[in-house]
Order: structure tokens, then sequence, then C-alpha cells
């Protein structure tokens, strides 16, 4: 089970990278798409997301699972490539960002790789 | 009679095996109080042979009319043998839904084929695999449209008021508001619409053919109503799809209409099918099933139920319908309908359907006091026609002599439906006996 | 196997009709179709060939046991599909006069009484198009009861964590919010329902026995309690095949069912479709039934439309050509073969599971009702072959898998329901057959991930086809 070192963590699985104080990615873990499965499409929300409430949806052949925001703030981008190619969240989970958010105020409780460890391990 | 296969001492031996020695021991999780401590009180059983007597001495009761010009929503036509044959078959009969694609394959590939025939009617780039009819279809059409910002919708009031009845009973389950726009002339009032539109309307609800046989000018009513960002839903009679201005021609978002007319019995009004098209970009919204092609691990292609996501059974309550099951067989009939008409068959009955329409509106209005109702609108398939003296009158003569005439729409005016079904020679009898009924 | 596409050549014909002496109708430009259809051209001989080809890569009930939980795959009697292909039934139009048709709103009323009887029923719709059009009919009803009392408060809807997906969605087409509660053993848990009943509760959806196959003996309490809160029990009729002339929901304190027509009384399920769900209920809520109900008035049939209708689910009057075939069977049976059915329905069941449980695990080891879930995740764990595997392989022994992964509270689960059509000796080839995959999945005898192997298909690739959609031929 990979840990990208560089990111922080949510309990729900969802890593963020800081670009600067106000401005992240936010993507999924490899602890993640390996619970999901083949992932077969990826639809993130538009405007405004609060932090612990959904961003968006993943769905694999047999089933769908809510992508938690870590974070309030702006939705400013999507990343294009997740939609199109959603495999590539399976296999570059780290490399493969969902979105980009801006105008961050508020955050969960993030862990960073060694506080998330063990939760990969259940 | 029944149908249970083991015989007294069978069960007995199999209730044996399971250290039980009475069919009752099976209920012993049943409470007293919702146990039935009687005999149901339905007829004894008989034989197949007296249920088929007594079902058939109800179906005789029915008047099958040998010349029928009504429509409405549900249409005679002619039905290729083949059809019947080839629907008739035990494995599409008797399977269920093909969840098991690798012995399901005759199934699956005939669903994708009636979304590719769908699609390629309705000029648009995809469709499902049916819902349950042509009213439903357009209910869930408007559901695809619904988000919490927009949950008005536009109906133009020249619609089969079937599909509106159902329209309001959905628009009430979802909190939806449902507003309808007036009809000018026999179609539906584009200037009206204009002043209808607003921020918080998310679809517009029209039918071309319209209720009352009319052609609309969708294209311009696409228009208007994506110039304000709303969504243009357009219900459609498929046996005119040979011919008339495809909703994807005219700029619609999604297609829907019921597959009665595509080789099914009239049956008393069910069941049909009910089918939905739309661009791609609105894909991933279309409820009910979906087939798509594949490969299997062979690299064999093949088919199989595909999209599922969307579904209850893995959506639950976030699924944005309920509907589990498509209506397949129905679906399968009307595949196999176009397939035996096929492209030039298709275009003659839907070429017929047109002419013997016209040629019948020709004839009655050339008779003193009937007219068109909407005589500068063109018609496909129906038409209205004002009458001299009440149409009740003029059914009952009718009826009299083995035809179901148009459907009263008022006192004085008709609804008459002429499909390749009429012939010649019934429009022309139908016509002398309307000079009857005046004298 | 091609498509009819791929079979097309132009210029093929199979249907010409006859030649009519008007000539054609041009249509104005501006209404024109501009580009023509890509129906395909064959000739009636390669459109018979195409199909029949068709028809032989389709396993129906008829071509061998299909033991598919939840769905009730009984034999299909083909007397029904005889008086459904009467005239008389085919050739109406739902628009005649009703004098004109009084056998088949004969046919829809003798239906509805016999349904009331079998249920506890009051008052039967006959409209809805499938169980979970049923459904959706039902939770309506409840809706405008609450409504009609101005009590707008009531906006939750408690269905168990077992239920079928219909459940949830039907209650969330109507705008109420689901609360899921747990089961405990495999039935209601009485604390946690307790729990969730306040003055919000609009109602509670169960189905019993329930999707585990399992009769719940709590219902008495389960019913009263959801009373007590002022809430309504609707009653999800799928499994009713269980339990006909033993125990009826109207007895069990259900105030409005669905049934699935295609499931317990025989109608065939034609490939996915077309079912019919009539909606069922107690006096007081008659009033809300969707138009239209048949009504009987000195000997004379009518269609009416109740006083607070909630208006109507789909167009006309129901799936009629489907009540012909269920009112056939149910004459066939009749009051001692309706019981004598569901005893049997559930006896198969328990035979099959008794066969089994040496090797497999059953979810609850107690006595089922007409279907029964095994849970393979034991299997797993040793052997690495899935639920899933299983399954597959009963392909290569010519018989239908049975439902996979369903309920989603049981791992790797397997839920089987005979039916009372099979025989002893199906059973027990069935038994053998799956302890002959058993062995072959512990002694690792064969790649069970790669099964089956005798059909011309094998493991469509599911995640493609989902991440890039092909729904329709594209022609060249």
């Amino acid at each position: 089970m990979k840990i990208d070192e560089s990111c922080f963590y949510t309990k729900t699985h969802e890593w963020v990278k800081w670009i600067d104080g106000k401005t992240c990615l936010v993507g999924l873990s490899d602890y993640a798409q390996a619970a999901l499965g083949d992932i077969v499409f990826v639809s993130i929300s538009e405007g405004a997301c609060t932090k612990g409430e959904v961003l968006g949806d993943v769905e694999s052949v047999k089933a769908v699972s809510d992508i938690y925001s870590p974070v309030t703030g702006t939705i400013a981008e999507v990343n294009q490539k997740a939609l199109d190619d959603p495999a590539s969240v399976n296999t570059d989970p780290y490399g493969t960002w969902l979105c980009r958010v801006e105008n961050v105020t508020d955050k969960e409780e993030l862990l960073d790789a060694k506080a998330y460890e063990p939760l990969t391990k259940e | 009679m029944d149908y249970i296969v083991n015989t007294d001492q069978e069960q007995q031996e199999m209730l044996a095996a399971l250290g039980l020695s009475s069919l009752e021991d099976l209920y012993k999780d049943v409470p007293e109080g919702a146990k039935l401590k009687r005999k149901l009180n339905l007829p004894e059983g008989v034989s197949e042979f007296e249920a088929y007597d007594a079902l058939k001495s109800l179906a005789l009761q029915d008047k099958v009319y040998p010349v029928i010009f009504r429509g409405a929503g549900c249409y005679r036509h002619r039905i290729p043998a083949a059809v019947r044959a080839i629907t008739s078959l035990p494995g599409f009969v008797t399977a269920y839904t093909p969840y098991q694609a690798e012995i399901s394959q005759g199934i699956l590939a005939g669903m994708f084929e009636f979304q590719t025939m769908i699609a390629d009617l309705t000029g648009m780039d995809v469709a499902n695999a049916s819902v349950y009819d042509g009213c439903e279809a357009a209910a869930e059409a408007m559901i695809m449209c619904l988000d919490p910002r927009h949950m008005r919708m536009l109906v133009s009031a020249a619609i089969n008021p079937e599909v509106l009845k159902v329209l309001k009973t959905y628009a009430h389950s979802q909190g939806a508001e449902l507003v309808m726009i007036p009809v000018r002339d026999g179609v539906t009032d584009l200037a009206a619409l204009n002043d209808l539109l607003d921020d918080a309307t998310a679809c517009v609800y029209s039918e071309n053919p319209n209720y009352y046989g009319n052609l609309e000018d969708v294209r311009a009513l696409a228009a208007a109503a994506h110039a304000k960002n709303v969504k243009v839903i357009t219900g459609v009679n498929p046996t005119t799809l040979a011919l008339a201005r495809t909703p994807g021609e005219c700029g619609s978002d999604i297609a829907v209409g019921d597959g009665q007319s595509l080789g099914l019995d009239l049956n008393f009004g069910g069941p049909t099918t009910g089918f939905m098209a739309t661009r791609t970009a609105l894909m991933r919204k279309l409820p009910g099933r979906i087939v798509g092609q594949t490969a299997d691990r062979n690299g064999s292609r093949c088919f199989v139920l595909t999209l599922q996501a969307r579904e209850q059974h893995i959506r639950r309550e976030k699924a944005s319908s309920s509907i589990c099951s498509n209506q397949a067989l129905c679906a399968f009939r009307n595949t196999v309908y176009l397939a035996a008409l096929g492209k030039e068959g298709f275009r003659e009955m839907s070429e017929q359907c047109l002419t013997l329409a016209h040629l019948a509106a020709a004839k009655i209005t050339a008779l003193l006091g009937y007219s068109l109702a909407y005589p500068q609108q063109e018609f496909f398939l129906e038409f209205a026609v004002k009458t001299p003296v009440p149409v009740s009158r003029i059914n009952e003569v009718l009826d009299a002599h083995g035809i179901l005439g148009g459907l009263e729409l008022a006192e004085k005016e008709m609804l008459v439906c002429v499909t390749e079904a009429n012939s010649e020679a019934q429009i022309e009898t139908l016509v002398n006996l309307l000079k009857e009924v005046q004298a | 196997m091609n498509l009819i596409y791929e079979e097309s050549h132009a210029g093929h014909r199979c249907t010409r009709f006859a030649k009519i002496a008007a000539p054609a109708y041009q249509l104005p430009e501006k209404f024109r179709r501009q580009s023509g259809t890509n129906l395909p051209e064959v000739s009636e001989v390669e459109l018979v060939r195409h199909y029949t080809e068709y028809s032989k890569q389709t396993f129906g009930v008829d071509s061998g046991f299909y033991p598919l939980g939840s769905c009730t795959m009984k034999y299909n009697p083909k007397v029904n599909e005889e008086t459904a292909a009467l005239e008389g039934f085919t050739d109406i139009h739902p628009l005649q006069p009703e004098s004109t048709v009084q056998g088949a709103l004969h046919v829809m009323h003798t239906l509805r009484t016999d349904l009331c009887e079998l249920t506890g029923m009051d008052e039967m719709g006959l409209t809805p198009a499938a169980g979970a059009h049923g459904e959706f009919t039902g939770l309506c009803l409840i809706k405008a009861y609450h409504e009609h009392r101005g009590d707008t408060r009531r906006k939750k809807i408690i269905i168990p964590d077992s239920a079928h997906g219909t459940n949830p969605a039907s209650a969330h087409m109507n705008g109420f919010e689901v609360v899921s509660i747990p089961s405990k053993d495999g039935v209601v848990d009485l604390d946690a329902l307790a729990a969730a009943l306040d003055d919000t509760t609009a109602g509670l959806m169960l189905t019993n026995p329930n999707t585990l196959g399992l009769y719940d003996s709590g219902i008495l309490e389960i019913t009263e309690k959801v009373h007590q809160a002022g809430g309504l029990c609707y009653y999800d009729g799928a499994n009713l095949n269980a339990i006909m002339g033993i125990s009826r929901p109207g007895d069990m304190g259900f105030d409005c069912v669905h049934l699935n027509l295609h499931k317990t009384f025989s109608t065939p399920h034609g490939g996915g479709g077309p079912g019919a769900g009539a909606i069922g209920c107690k006096a007081f809520l008659a009033q809300y039934l969707p138009e239209p109900v048949v009504a009987e008035k000195d000997g004379v049939y009518t269609l009416t439309r109740p006083e607070h209708s909630i208006g109507k689910v789909r167009g006309f009057w129901g799936s009629f050509n489907v009540m012909v075939r269920a009112l056939t069977y149910l004459s066939v049976l009749g009051a001692e073969g309706a019981k004598k059915t569901s005893e049997n329905a559930v006896l198969n069941a328990n035979y099959l599971m008794h066969l089994l449980k040496d090797v497999y695990q059953p979810a609850y080891d107690r006595t089922c009702m007409h279907e029964f879930v095994l849970s393979l995740e034991k299997l797993k764990e040793e052997s690495g072959v899935s639920a899933m595997d299983v399954a597959k392989r009963m392909i290569d022994y010519e018989m239908h898998p049975p439902t996979m992964y369903f309920p989603m509270i049981v791992h790797e689960a397997l839920m089987f329901e005979p039916t009372e059509t099979e025989s002893r000796a199906t059973l027990d080839h069935a038994g053998e057959v799956l302890h002959e995959i058993y062995d072959e999945a512990v002694n690792h005898d064969l790649d069970l991930s790669k099964a089956p192997y005798m059909s011309e298909y094998s493991r469509p690739d599911e995640v493609t086809a989902a991440r890039h959609p092909i729904l329709k031929y594209e022609h060249h």
C-alpha cells in the first residue's frame, strides 16, 4: 500500500497536497483506489465545497462511493484527465489529482503520512 | 390443479430428510396472529382446458372492430407473421434479465439492436433498453432534467392527456412545478412559451406530432428554450420518424415515446414499451437498463449490461430512478418488427400512414359540414375534424357497421386516425357512412 | 454471432405492404426528415435465421434449472400464452366504449378480487408496470395519506438494510428521507426499529419473508409499533410465493402491498419484462389509488377514478395481457393449488439448502422460506474462489447461476430460489453439481476465475464496457 509522504490524508482516504496556504489539490489514496476496484467513472461537483461533505463520487462496475471534501473552499478546476481516463486513478493515485480547491477557509483534521499509515492496515 | 412436480410420496421423503413430518412444520416461524386459519376464498382449481374455456368466453364478450379509425396513443398497424413467430421462441419468453451475460447474448444483442434503432429513428446519440411506456419515459426524462435549483417544467397543452396525467403524478412526487403552455391554432404557442421560460425552468415537454396529429416547429421551440438554458424533451410517435424531422435534427435534448405502434398488438393498452434517447452529454443520466458492447476474456465481441452504477441496485436511495426492469420482450418485438420492415418497408408504412390520412381528411372535409379543426397545420397519421352532427351519433352508426370511429374530442369534434392498416376501400366506406349520418 | 446490421444487404426485403392508389403525400421541407434511417435490409429467411441464432444464445426457464433468488423463476405454463393470444384480448383498443370490452374488464375485476383475497387487502389497483413501479405507487399512497391529513412533518421511511435497492430508490423518488435500520439475526432489530420511530415517520417498507428468505416472527410487533407511531406499513410482495394461503400481509398488519405478477403468478419474465405490479391496499387508502380501478355494479364493469387518486402512473389501464396470464394461472391453481404451491416452494428451498450445507455456509442456519442465502466468504478466504466463480462454473453444468452478491449484508452471497416447479431429481442433481464445484475449488483442479469454460462466451469485460461505453452499432 503506497503512501505519498508529501500528502496529508483524511480518515476517509482522500489526500491533500498544499500548493500554498489557501490552495490545494485533492485526490484518492492508493488504499482507496484498491478498495474501489477498477474505476469506471469519476464525477466532481462545481462551485463551493465544505469539509466533510460530499465533493463528488467515483464509480466502479458494481459500486459507487462518495468522495468527501477535506477542505472548505471553492473548486477552481477539475482534472479532465481523471474524467477522461478514470483508470489513471487506479494506476497513479497520487499523480492523478481530482480537483484543485482555492480560497480554503477550513479543513478536516488531516493526518500526515505517518499518522495515516495505520488506517491502511485495516 | 397445480404445477408442482413432486408427488406426495416424494414430498414426504424430502420432509423426512429434513427431519420434519409435515409441510406445516416448515412454517413454525409464522406467529399465530399472522396465520390464515381458513381456506382461501378462491374458486377451486380447474384443468387448463376449463381455464382456457372460461377465459375464451370472456374474450368473446369483447367486440373486435374489423375497422379502426381511432388512435390517441394506441394504434392498429399490420404486424408481419415472422415477428410473432420469432418473439414466441421460448428462450426469449422465459428468460430473466440478462445479468449472466455468457448465457444471455441473444437478449443482450437484441437490446443492443433496439438501442441502435431507437437512436437512429430519433436522430439521437444514445438510447436505453426501454422503460415502462411512453408516459413514464416522459416522466423519467423530466427527472433527468430537474435539479434543486431548477424544479419547474413547462408542458405543452397539446400533448396526449394520458402523458400529462402521468407527468403530474411524477412531478408531485418530486416536488416539481408543472406549468402549461397554451395551445394556439392546434400547436404549442411559442410566444407564450417564451414568456414562461425563466431561471427556475429545467425543461420543456412537447410532442411531435402532437395529440391533434399536428406537426410542430420543434426547431423553433428548441432554439427558444436553449436560449434560456432550458432542456427540450420531445415526445414522438415512432411510426412517423421515417419521414418526419427527427428530434435530433430539431435540436432536442431528449426524445421519448411509446413503442406500441412498432409491432405490438392493441392489447387493451398494455403492456407496451417506453423508449428514451438522448445526446452523449446526458448519457449517464439515462435511467434504466443499458446494454453495451465489450469483449470477453477470449477477445470475442459480446454484449453486457453496463453503466449499472446509475441504477437502484447500486445507488439505492441516491438513484435517480427506482426502475429495475425494462420491457424487454416488448422492446425485442419492436426490434424484430423494425428489422422485418427494414429501411424500405418502414418508409413505405410511414408514407402510407401519411398519405391515407391526407386522403381521408380530403374526402371527409369534402362533405358538407365537415372541416379540419386546424386547417393551417400539417398533420401526420391523425387529424382533428369538426362535424355537423354530434360525434356520439356518428360513432353509433359506424359501430353498427363494425367501425370504431374517431375519438370524441368535443361534442362536434373528432380525432381521426388512419394507418396503413386502413385500406382505401375502408376510407370510402367511412365517407359513405358519414354522408348517410347527415341525411 | 452477427448483429442484424452485419447481415444486411442493400435491397433485401422482408415485408411489403398492399399497394395504394393515392399518390404519396409530400411533407413540406420544414417538417421533413433530413437523412434516411439506417434500418437493416434483410429478407424474411435471413431475419428468421438471425433471431433463431439469438434464441439459441439465450437461457430461459424452458432451458434448465434457474434458481435465481428473489426472482421466482417458476415454470411459465403455456396455456397462459394461449389465453393471452385470444383475439378478444389482443385486438381491443383501450379507448373503445366500455360496453364493448366487458370481457376484458371482467378479467381485471376477477383478478383484483382474487389478489385481494390472497393478500388480505380491500382494494387492488392493477396499473403499475412492474414491481418497482408498484413500490413507487405504494409510497405515493403513503405520501397522499399524510398530506391529506395535513401531517407534513412525516418525511421519513424506515427500510431494513437487507432490502432490495428499489425500496430506498422508490422512497427517494417520492421525496422521502430513507432511514436504514440494521437486521439482527437476519430479521428486523426491534430495538433499532423502536429507536428509529418518531412523529416524523411516514412509514415502513418491509418484505416478509425478507430478502434472506427468513420469515420474521416479530412481524406483528413490527407493524404495531409503526402504527402506534402514526406511520403506515408497506409490504414488498416480491416474496409472496412463500406464503400463499398460509399468511397474508393484510393479517400481518400491512396497509398496502405490491405484487409481482411475473414472479408469484407465473407470467413469463421475457428477458426482463414486461411484468406487472398490482398495488393493493386497505379500505382507508383506496381513495388514493392510481386511476383507473375496475369496479362492478349489477354485473356491469367500469373503470373508475378513486376520489383522491394520486393520478396516473402509466398510460391507459395496465399491462392487460400480463393480467390475462396471471388470471389463467390463478384459475388453474385455485385455493388449494395456491397453498400447495407455496408449501412446495418452501419445501424445495429447504431441501436444496440441506443438500448444500455440509460444504457451503447458509447465512442463517435455520428453516428458510422459498429462498435461502449462502455465504461463500470462508471458501474465498481458504481457496481464493469467490461466489462469482462458483456461480459462473454452474453455467458449464447447464444451470443458470443463482443471484450473486445480494443482499449486501451477506458477504460473497449466493441466493437460491428453486421454486415449486422443480423436481427432487433436479434438486439432487443441483446438489451434486455444487459439490463437484466445491471440490474443484478446494482442490484447485481448475482455475475457476476463468469459468465458464464450455459456453461460447466467458467473462465479458465489464470494466471497459463502463469506461468506454459503446451503446449502439456504428455504421461505416
